[in-house]
This record gives structure tokens, C-alpha cells and sequence, in this order.
């Protein structure tokens, strides 16, 4: 009767793995369901309705906070992809060399630094820097964003690089195509994908985040994250439920559209 | 005027590494490669093949020294300059392309006409009969076929040099066979002269019109395969080179080029010298295996080598017989071939002589 070890069958396994996905999606899924509550209340379900959803997007704020999400997110996971493909091509293309760990750290050291010290370093720069310069617009939330975001970038191109045959572009260089035509005709359309999920990472990394929003934005400079941080702080309606709802819903469309395009690539 | 050399590397070094670290991968080499020639270059890994190679393609730069095309200098030469194509050792097939549109890579780079490069696309997988898989990725075929489109690919654009990096190394035993023959056929068809790595000794000696024996970076003989095989260079050469056994003995007198020599273990056997060769003292006399045969101990006239039967090995075509000779330290190894239903002469652990075939053994250059 010997059976390979196999943990699926270990005893107790499903009642932890249950556990494990209960704790993690109960609440969402309580979330989600009383965002479609009819009442004015947390603590009773009085029947389904939109209303909830329909006053949110009345809300000039919570439009406004929207807005400003999404540019913030775009610009800076455009710009974070970019860089993050540079250094991805920079650090993976060339034979190893002595440092290139040290680079590694370098560029990935936004994951490792609190991200509580990183907020209150940005605070003082740009405070500093509006002094200098008077400018008080999205470009320090976005330049911030920008920075904390290059890692998330750059890890799934990083990885999918790795992946890829050094050999590959010397094939190219050997049949007459140019440095440009290389990259052009060989490394881009192979690393796609890697720079698609490097983007939607970014992307959705920078739509959520609170911490160095808080401390970086002017007055007037709200993202939706931090809009709802101020609201729930005065009172819970299911109007929070309403956008947090359609934020999942965001989300998971980005998730999607990822898994979808990089199955055709493959 | 003589026609000129394919290739010619001149007094080429690449060191790698700098200061105490410094390394020549290739040490002040140089070597003709003719027209239309197979020529390979033969070495155990980190002899300097490879990166002799990439020197010919461009993908390294020589430390010092010129590599001529055709009479041009293309030591500086970018690799995309370079009418010189690679089939790689992991192929290096592009693997978003399809088999056509990888075989006309190279052509489409060149700026050539689409209806060009479809002839030619077209007549490359004939060649190297592929023609039913073109519209294939390249993940969808097999490790031969990768192979086929891979030459295919770098003969395309009619290179003035085919450089092959190991390219049979990955294939099993029958497949690799069947591309020994393919390759040659491809080099006589196509008139391209091709210069290919290996450390198998027994594919450059099949395929090879000349071959360069390499080690730490220098060339230590080039000839063609029965010149490397009978009469090596040296020690190496004769080692690496099929399997060798070395005696060694002093040169009592030379007569029209064949050396009598004393061996403490053999007596006296005569061996033919190398050219220009006037060593007086110790030298080292080769022996091939198959030059010799095992008989009764008192019936070894030519030698007096005898000794007693370690081992038999039997290979089918032929048995390999490991004999500890009279001194006690040589061991000795022959290789006869067998015949129909032939049961063994000799069994391990018998006393056996050693008979010697004319003209078998070859004094060495130190």
C-alpha cells in the first residue's frame, strides 16, 4: 500500500485550505453583497438596489478622485515600464558581470524600504522642491508613483527575460540585422508579454496605493484611495461598499485582459 | 596569382580577464582556411575552439592579430557586416517565427525584395527537405528538424563561411549520423566553405577535408584526417586522437627514415619518424590498438612485449584487451576484430605476447 507522498491527501489538508479561502474572500464577498443593499445601513440587509452605485457616480469627488487615479496610474506605469525594460534589458542581456547583483538590489530596493520611510522621504524632497520651484501640480504624485512602481515593472520582465536565449539576439546580429533590427525584429516581440504584465502590475499597483499618496498629495489632490480613507474616517455608508465594489471590478478586468492576451502570445 | 584563403587568422590572441586573472583563450594562432573547404576545428572544451570561432563570426574581438575574408581585414568588423552565417549549438531558432520566416531572416534584413526571398525561402527547404513544415512554429517540430531549418536559415543569404557550433551535439546517436552525411552533401551542393567545432573526434575525422587539432588555445596540428590519425603531431594530438598507447624508449640508429628503438618493456622495435625529425636520446613511440594482435607468449617475434591479459572488453564489432606488460606499470591496449562465431582466444588473467603489424609504431616529436 505505498503511496507517494502527495500533501493534497495529508488529513486536515481541505479543512485548512477552507480555511485559508474563507478568511481571505468572506469578507470581499460581504463587501460586494451589501454594496447592492437598498438600506442606509451596515448592519441590515434591507433588499437589493443600485442606489448606492448610482449616488457614487453622481458624487463630483468621488468622479474627480477617479480621474485623477487613472492619469496618475497611466503616467506612471507608462513611465515605470519604460524604465523597467531599460534596466530589465540592461541586467539580463549581457553575460554576468561583477556588480550586477548590487544592481539588482538597487533597482528592486523600493520593495524592501518601508514604504512609511520612503513617504516621509518624498515629503520633505518636495516640500522642498515647491519651495524651489513653486510648482504644485500631479508631477509629484506622479514622479512618486513612478519611482515605487519601476519594480513591480520590472520583475515580470526581468523574469520573462531570463527565460529568453542570450543566443537569440547574436542569431540576429549573424544574419545582418543591425543592433535596432535585433531588438526591433526579435527581443521586443518576444518580451511582450513580460512588458504587458510589467504595465498592468504598475498600473495597478500605483491605482491602490494610500501611503505615499497620502503624504505626497497637495490639498485638493485626492486619489480615490485615499478619498475613501477620509470618508470612512467620518462615517461607513454602503456608498464605500459601492466604489470599493467597482475598484475590484476594475481590477479583475485588468487581471483578465492580461491572462487573455499573454495566453495568444504564448 | 594563388587563389586566395577563405579565412586566414593571423597571429590571433584573445585574452579574457585582466591582470593575474588573464586568460588566452586563443594564444597567438594562426591558420588558412582554403576555398571550399571542410575544415574543423578539433579540441577538448576550453581548448579555444569556440572562441576561435566567434572571433570568425564577430561576436568577440581579438586581443591582437588579423582575420582576413577573402583578403579583407574583418578583425573590427561588426557581426551584421560580416557575410558570414552560424548555425548555433542550441540553433537559436527564433521562436515567434515560423519556419520560413526564420529560414528568411537574414534575407529580409538585407533589404532583399519579398518575391526574392520567397524563391529563396523556398529553395532552402527544398534543400534541406522541409518544404512541408514552413508555415510551422518552431516549437512545433523536432530537435533534427530544428537543426535543418537552423542550417537552412544560416545558407540562406549565401555566406562566403558556414561556421557550425557543435550543431550535432544535442542529437541522438542515428540522427546525428544521418546529419554527418547531410552536412557533407550541403557542403558539396552549396560549394560554401565550412568550418566546424567539435571535441568528437571520430565526426571530424569522418566529415573533414582538414582538421586543426586545438588545445590551451593554440593549433597544434592541422592536416587532413589520415595525416592527424597516422602520423600525429605530438603527444596530445596522438591522445586525443583515438585511443594511443606510449612506450617509451631510446633511438639506437635510423635508417632511411625508420628508427630501431630499445624499449625497456618491448626490446627493440623499429618505427617509422617523423620528417625532419633528428632527436637522439629518449623518445616516445605511439601505438594504435588496432596494430597489433595478441598471440602465445613465446611466439612474439617482431617484439618481445609480453604481459599478462587484465581485462577484455567486447564491443561487438570488435574486443578491447587492457595487458599489463612485463614492468608492471604499462598498461597496454589492443583491439581486434571479431569474427563470425569466434570464441575467445584468450582469457583474463592468461599470460599473453603481443605481436606487432609492420610499420606500426611511430616515433613522436616531443
Amino acid at each position: 500500500m505505498a503511496k507517494t507522498f502527495s500533501i493534497r491527501r495529508q488529513r486536515g489538508f481541505t479543512a485548512i485550505a477552507m480555511t485559508c479561502f474563507f478568511a481571505l474572500y468572506l469578507p470581499i464577498a460581504v463587501l460586494v453583497f451589501y454594496s447592492f443593499n437598498a438600506g442606509d445601513s451596515l448592519a441590515s440587509f434591507n433588499g437589493i438596489s443600485l442606489r448606492w452605485f448610482t449616488k457614487a457616480f453622481q458624487n463630483q469627488q468621488v468622479i474627480d478622485a477617479s480621474i485623477r487615479s487613472l492619469q496618475i496610474a497611466s503616467f506612471a506605469a507608462v513611465v515605470a515600464t519604460i524604465a523597467a525594460t531599460m534596466a530589465a534589458l540592461a541586467t539580463t542581456r549581457t553575460e554576468p558581470y561583477r556588480g550586477l547583483t548590487l544592481k539588482y538590489a538597487f533597482i528592486n530596493q523600493p520593495l524592501m524600504i518601508p514604504e512609511i520611510v520612503t513617504a516621509v522621504a518624498l515629503l520633505i524632497f518636495f516640500a522642498r522642491v515647491k519651495i524651489w520651484t513653486g510648482y504644485s501640480g500631479l508631477g509629484y504624485l506622479i514622479a512618486a508613483h513612478t519611482a515605487f512602481c519601476i519594480p513591480f515593472a520590472y520583475l515580470p520582465i526581468r523574469a520573462r527575460l531570463e527565460n529568453m536565449d542570450l543566443t537569440l539576439e547574436k542569431a540576429a546580429a549573424d544574419l545582418y540585422a543591425t543592433p535596432w533590427n535585433a531588438f526591433r525584429y526579435v527581443t521586443l516581440p518576444l518580451l511582450w508579454p513580460g512588458i504587458l504584465a510589467g504595465f498592468m502590475l504598475a498600473f495597478v499597483i500605483s491605482l491602490d496605493d494610500v501611503v505615499i499618496t497620502e503624504f505626497v498629495k497637495s490639498a485638493g489632490q485626492d486619489t480615490l484611495p485615499t478619498y475613501m480613507l477620509g470618508q470612512i474616517r467620518r462615517s461607513i455608508t454602503p456608498e464605500m461598499n459601492a466604489i470599493s465594489t467597482l475598484f475590484l471590478l476594475l481590477s479583475v478586468c485588468v487581471v483578465t485582459v492580461f491572462f487573455i492576451v499573454n495566453r495568444k502570445r504564448v | 596569382m594563388a587563389e586566395l584563403n577563405a579565412v586566414e587568422i593571423r597571429q590571433v590572441s584573445k585574452i579574457f580577464g585582466f591582470g593575474e586573472f588573464a586568460f588566452a583563450a586563443v594564444d597567438n594562432t594562426s591558420v588558412s582556411i582554403r576555398q571550399n573547404e571542410f575544415f574543423t576545428l578539433l579540441g577538448p572544451s576550453g581548448c579555444g575552439k569556440t572562441t576561435l570561432l566567434r572571433l570568425i563570426a564577430g561576436f568577440e574581438y581579438p586581443t591582437s592579430g588579423e582575420i582576413m575574408l577573402n583578403g579583407e581585414d574583418i578583425a573590427a568588423m561588426p557581426p551584421f557586416k560580416r557575410p558570414i552565417n552560424t548555425v548555433f549549438q542550441s540553433y537559436a531558432l527564433f521562436p515567434h517565427m515560423t519556419v520560413a520566416e526564420n529560414i528568411g531572416f537574414g534575407l529580409a534584413m538585407l533589404g532583399k525584395p519579398k518575391p526574392e526571398i520567397k524563391d529563396r525561402v523556398d529553395a532552402m527547404l527544398k534543400l534541406v527537405r522541409m518544404e512541408a513544415l514552413a508555415g510551422r512554429r518552431t516549437s512545433q517540430i523536432s530537435g533534427g528538424q530544428q537543426q535543418r531549418v537552423a542550417l537552412a536559415r544560416a545558407l540562406a543569404p549565401q555566406p562566403k563561411v558556414l561556421l557550425l557550433d557543435e550543431p550535432l551535439s544535442a542529437l541522438d546517436y542515428k540522427l546525428r549520423k544521418d546529419m554527418q552525411i547531410e552536412l557533407k552533401r550541403l557542403q558539396a551542393e552549396t560549394g560554401i566553405t565550412f568550418i566546424f567545432v567539435t571535441h568528437d573526434q571520430e565526426e571530424a575525422l569522418t566529415m573533414s577535408d582538414r582538421i586543426a587539432v586545438m588545445s590551451s588555445g593554440k593549433i597544434l596540428q592541422v592536416g587532413n584526417p589520415r595525416e592527424i590519425y597516422d602520423a600525429p603531431a605530438d603527444r596530445f594530438v596522438a591522445d586525443f586522437i583515438g585511443e594511443t598507447n606510449f612506450l617509451k624508449g631510446w633511438i639506437s640508429s635510423v635508417r632511411n627514415g625508420i628508427a630501431d628503438v630499445d624499449t625497456p618493456v618491448a626490446g627493440r622495435i623499429s618505427a617509422t619518424m617523423p620528417q625532419d625529425f633528428h632527436a637522439e636520446g629518449e623518445v616516445t613511440v605511439v601505438l594504435r590498438p588496432e596494430h597489433a594482435t595478441l598471440c602465445a607468449p613465446d611466439q612474439s617475434i617482431v617484439s618481445q612485449m609480453t604481459g599478462k591479459l587484465e581485462n577484455v572488453v567486447y564491443f561487438g564489432t570488435d574486443t578491447h584487451y587492457h595487458v599489463r606488460l612485463s614492468d608492471g606499470e604499462t598498461l597496454f591496449t589492443l583491439r581486434e576484430q571479431n569474427k563470425p562465431l569466434q570464441s575467445a582466444r584468450f582469457n583474463q588473467g592468461d599470460t599473453v605476447g603481443i605481436a606487432l603489424e609492420a610499420n606500426a609504431a611511430r616515433v613522436l616529436r616531443n
